[in-house]
């Protein structure tokens, strides 16, 4: 039961991490919830999918269905996030001007919020599978410790949800007007990490073949494998043995949307892009 | 939107440009009863191998590098593979993520 609730509790809070970001990031923007919830619902139902096609999947392209499909769409989730921040940069000072205006413009707000809505889709979906097929190896194996295995599995939900909901209300303490700026620091980073990861599946299905190597070693310091590890593994796409190509993605992701949002903030029309 | 979609491709292709052919060595690994044959796999260091792993159980597994980076759902009764390296000689742990205790390897770099 412990084991099932600790992997259950690691999948939960990586996925609730982005959640939280997400959530913390468009307040104030209205119908979020129903975009968000949509995004969740979505990637549960993606989630099933994929853990039901497995099989077919990992046998596209010659056996590298599964990497091209998880770094496929960790990149288009990087690609909404990028979007995101970047109609922020132009976006984001008349939108706290506005919060306590009521019926800022909602068609104004629905941009981003798509992009966000397919990102939370995107993560429940990656975490979701392993959960997924996890509950469905120890439903298939049976025996007397079911019961247990599936409270373990609600519980580690449980606890991984009560963490991201506290990561939300923690950001929700950084005052309005630094909100976005610091959500929006926080997505950059989340969207390099995501990037990186998407190299290693590239990596490991053979399509990148120079600089696969290993950087460098913090494991000592901070392994992957710890909780903390995790949740820095997510937050800022910390890994303890980073791969050259990994690195120059991370770097060069952090680099083209600062790059982005400064290009973006300095042009005087808030209706482009 | 247009200067996000051509700069993730300039990136996509930046990265994938580096891919050239080159030859590496294969290994195998087969899971069964939960358990994984051979339990030690020594692999040569500081080369990129390709390991192909048969999962003949009726459960799905997750291959898992504990030290070294490879992660990858294998289904019931179904055959994966996947590059891995180079890696620095020494001696290297994988698991199944999904009997995380029960089922686990090394990986010996010589």
């Amino acid at each position: 039961m412990l084991a099932t609730l600790l992997i259950v509790f690691r999948e939960a809070i990586e996925a609730g991490l982005i959640v939280g970001i997400v959530l913390a990031a468009t307040k104030g923007v209205p119908q979020r919830s129903r975009w968000v919830a949509l995004g969740i619902v979505g990637g549960i139902a993606g989630a099933c999918l994929v853990a039901l096609f497995a099989g077919e999947l990992a046998a596209l392209f010659e056996g590298a269905g599964q990497e091209l499909f998880n770094a496929g769409i960790l990149l288009f989730a990087v690609a909404m996030l990028t979007w995101h921040n970047v109609w922020m940069a132009s976006h984001g000072r008349v939108m706290v001007d506005q919060t306590r205006q009521v019926g800022i413009g909602v068609a104004r707000g629905q941009q981003p919020l798509v992009a966000l809505s397919i990102v939370c889709g995107v993560a429940v979906l990656r975490e979701g599978t392993e959960v997924v097929l996890l509950l469905y190896g120890i439903a298939a194996t049976g025996g007397p410790s079911w019961a247990g295995l599936m409270a373990g599995g609600a519980l580690g939900l449980l606890a991984g949800a009560g963490l991201s909901a506290l990561m939300y209300f923690g950001l929700l303490t950084v005052p309005m007007r630094h909100l976005f700026s610091v959500t929006s620091a926080l997505i950059t980073v989340l969207a390099a990490g995501l990037a990186a990861q998407a190299v290693q599946f590239l990596q490991q299905a053979g399509y990148i073949e120079a600089l696969t190597n290993t950087i460098w070693d913090t494991s000592w310091f901070l392994s992957d494998d710890s909780i903390v590890g995790g949740l820095v593994h997510t937050l800022i796409g910390y890994t303890a043995r980073p791969s050259g190509a990994q690195l120059i993605a991370y770097l060069l992701t952090i680099t083209v949307i600062v790059m982005l949002m400064r290009f973006q903030r300095s042009r005087p029309s808030l209706r482009s892009f | 939107m247009r200067y996000v979609i051509s700069s993730f491709l300039a990136i996509a292709a930046f990265l994938m440009s580096f891919s050239l052919l080159a030859e590496e060595a294969s290994f195998e690994l087969t899971l069964k009863g939960n358990q994984f044959t051979p339990a030690a796999l020594t692999i040569p260091a500081d080369k990129r191998v390709k390991l192909t792993i048969k999962n003949l159980d009726s459960t799905p597994a997750e291959f898992e590098g504990r030290d070294f980076k490879a992660e990858k759902l294998i289904p019931a009764g179904g055959e994966v593979s996947l590059y891995i390296g180079p890696l620095k000689a020494g001696s290297y742990s994988f698991f199944d993520e999904f009997h995380k205790d029960q089922t686990k390897g090394t990986l010996l770099v010589k």
